[in-house]
């Protein structure tokens, strides 16, 4: 397993502690975002995973430690600064009622506007460049809740894009998707890698397609890191029972060939039983 | 492709065309209504007269009434009119809660019972020390509301923000009743003001409220686009790069001074802040920039015909402000709750 491939970090965390109403959610995590990689983040419900994505997107402060973008601590950054170096989209955005697309997308242009600079001709473009890539271009003028969800998450993913980053922090982009539009969604994310080289990291519940999609995959266990590297690597059937606490049997992927978790669940093994 | 970006260009221009030219309209009914104001009430005044008075003023009885009764009367209104509206319209943005406004969150309740503590201590009856009482009532009934709401189950929700200021303006109010219940004194002197009311003041006490009032407009404009951005969600905002915290905080200033300059001039009067944002967004959709300028005029007109209203409707006497806007505010209100939850 070469590991140098991910040696390149701008966005790491150094003993980074981060906590909710003075309980400690993540505890002393050292942990390097692998440029120009899709990371996933795993984890049980209530692991710590948006918390931790929350940290990195400079929007809980650290109880100690500091996470750092391009070797400078986070909070050191002025809040647009950081916004023209990674975009976040939080787990279920909310949008006033009878926004239209085009609006929404012309939002992820704040972090460049002043005062005195208030729409340029980049705004345009990057706002046309982010309707055009996600094919959000025909539903522009359209209203966010006329929409289907997969075309919303599209919309929202439109914003970040025209916010113009190299970095993506997604907080389960794919929560209230049907299989077909979840599938599409992580296509589209991949795309926006391969063509644009971006860095993105998310967080996604389905393991298989955790392990499709990651170059780089995190298993979070209780605030801490349990393993990081390659699907192929941190995918065991250890890994899982250790952190979902679920049995599973690992097999690789007929399509892709990365790993696939098949799990067990007590139909099965009652079923084995009686045979 | 190509054709799709230019019409929707168009469109976008087109929208912008339109917007404006409503503002205009609005503008222009504005200006028929303080016309209006001026020339009906408990003497009809001809708008021959209204010229005159302010081209050629002669010292007669109508000209006087003109230019110490029915203006600074229809100017306060139309400012006061304003201040609610764009006031009801920050919080409303801010909070993501439709029933947001400054009578519903307590803010002016809190406006009004400073100013009657302050009548009660102090024995003063000029405006200038009432403004400081309701911008200071205004701001601890804002921030006791809004900490009362955090700490509820589920943190600062809007139903959990609506209780809370329900709550502390029951509780206020029934102080402010027990002053003037064992205040005699202060009950004659606040009465017809406590009920909200635009009448029998001059213009010296529009002056003293206008800077206030303006700073406050100046603040929430120049704010809109702000707000926009945060109705998106804190969340969403601060990623955008914005310093949410600073916003709020220069949001709830411009709310304070606009609404306790309102309570001070004019006492509490509801609805306004209600019902005006929410007519504002049907018509002009979800952008700051334009709902404040919507605001401001439409709460003008309100306000103005209102007072008018309360001055026609039991000639000779009339009915204040305050008591004429819940008249045309509840039955709308009603309708306007209806209409949501039927389309939603």
């Amino acid at each position: 397993m070469n590991q140098n491939r991910f040696c390149d970090h701008r966005l790491e965390t150094k003993q980074l502690t981060l906590a909710y109403d003075g309980v400690p959610v993540v505890r002393n995590l050292n942990l390097g975002i692998p440029t120009g990689k899709i990371t996933v983040l795993v984890g049980a419900n209530g692991c710590g995973k948006s918390t931790l994505l929350r940290g990195l997107a400079r929007l809980l402060k650290p109880k100690g430690g500091m996470v750092y973008l391009d070797g400078k601590a986070i909070f050191q950054l002025s809040g647009k600064t950081v916004a023209k170096k990674l975009g976040m989209l939080p787990q279920s955005p909310i949008a006033p009622e009878g926004l239209t697309v085009r609006d929404l997308v012309a939002m992820g242009r704040y972090p460049y506007q002043s005062w005195l600079q208030q729409w340029s001709s980049e705004d345009e473009q990057k706002v046309k460049e982010a309707l055009d890539i996600t094919t959000m271009t025909e539903l522009a003028d359209r209203p966010l809740d006329n929409l289907s969800g997969g075309q919303r998450q599209k919309a929202w993913i439109a914003m970040v894009l025209a916010q113009d980053t190299d970095i993506l922090l997604l907080d389960e982009p794919t929560t209230f998707l049907d299989l077909a539009h979840q599938v599409d969604l992580l296509d589209l994310l991949y795309e926006l890698h391969q063509q644009q080289g971006k860095t993105i990291v998310m967080i996604l519940h389905d393991l298989n397609l955790a392990c499709r999609y990651g170059d780089y995959l995190v298993a979070i266990q209780q605030g801490k890191v349990y393993a990081t590297g390659t699907p192929e690597r941190v995918m065991t059937e250890e890994m899982v029972r250790e952190v979902f606490g679920l049995e599973c049997r690992i097999v690789a992927d007929p399509v892709a060939d990365t790993p696939m978790c098949i799990p067990m669940g007590c139909k099965v093994k009652s079923d084995i039983l009686r045979h | 492709m190509l054709t799709t970006e230019k019409n929707s260009y168009l469109r976008q221009q087109r929208k912008h065309l339109q917007l404006f030219t409503g503002l205009l309209l609005a503008g222009l009914i504005l200006w028929l209504s303080l016309l209006a104001s001026i020339a009906w009430g408990a003497a009809d005044i001809s708008f021959k007269d209204i010229y005159q008075a302010f081209t050629a003023f002669d010292g007669s009885s109508s000209h006087l009434i003109i230019r110490t009764v029915r203006l600074p009367r229809s100017l306060i209104a139309m400012l006061v009119g304003a201040a609610l509206a764009i006031a009801g319209a920050i919080m409303q943005g801010l909070t993501r809660n439709p029933l947001a406004s400054p009578s519903i969150l307590g803010v002016n309740a809190g406006a009004a019972l400073a100013v009657v503590v302050g009548t009660f201590i102090l024995g003063s009856n000029s405006l200038s020390v009432y403004a400081w009482f309701a911008f200071a009532g205004a701001a601890i009934s804002a921030i006791t509301v809004y900490l009362l709401g955090s700490i509820g189950r589920g943190g600062l929700t809007p139903f959990n923000l609506t209780i809370a200021g329900a709550a502390i303006t029951a509780f206020i109010s029934s102080i402010t009743s027990a002053i003037l219940i064992l205040s005699q004194r202060t009950l004659e002197e606040i009465r017809f003001w406590l009920a909200g009311s635009v009448a029998g003041r001059d213009m010296n006490l529009l002056w003293q409220v206008l800077p206030y009032i303006c700073i406050g407009l100046i603040l929430a404009l120049a704010l809109s686009k702000q707000i926009t951005i945060l109705s998106l969600g804190e969340d969403t905002a601060r990623s955008l790069g914005q310093s949410t915290a600073l916003i709020k905080i220069l949001a709830a200033i411009s709310i304070i001074l606009l609404a306790g300059a309102s309570v001070a001039i004019a006492g509490p009067i509801g609805f306004v802040g209600l019902i005006v944002p929410h007519i504002v967004r049907f018509l002009v959709g979800v952008d700051y920039r334009w709902i404040l300028p919507y605001c401001a005029i439409f709460g003008a007109i309100i306000v103005l015909n209102a007072d008018l209203l309360g001055r026609l409707v039991v000639r000779p006497t009339e009915l204040p402000v305050g008591l004429v806007m819940p008249l045309i505010g509840a039955p709308f209100f009603i309708y306007l709750i209806r209409w949501k939850l039927h389309n939603s």
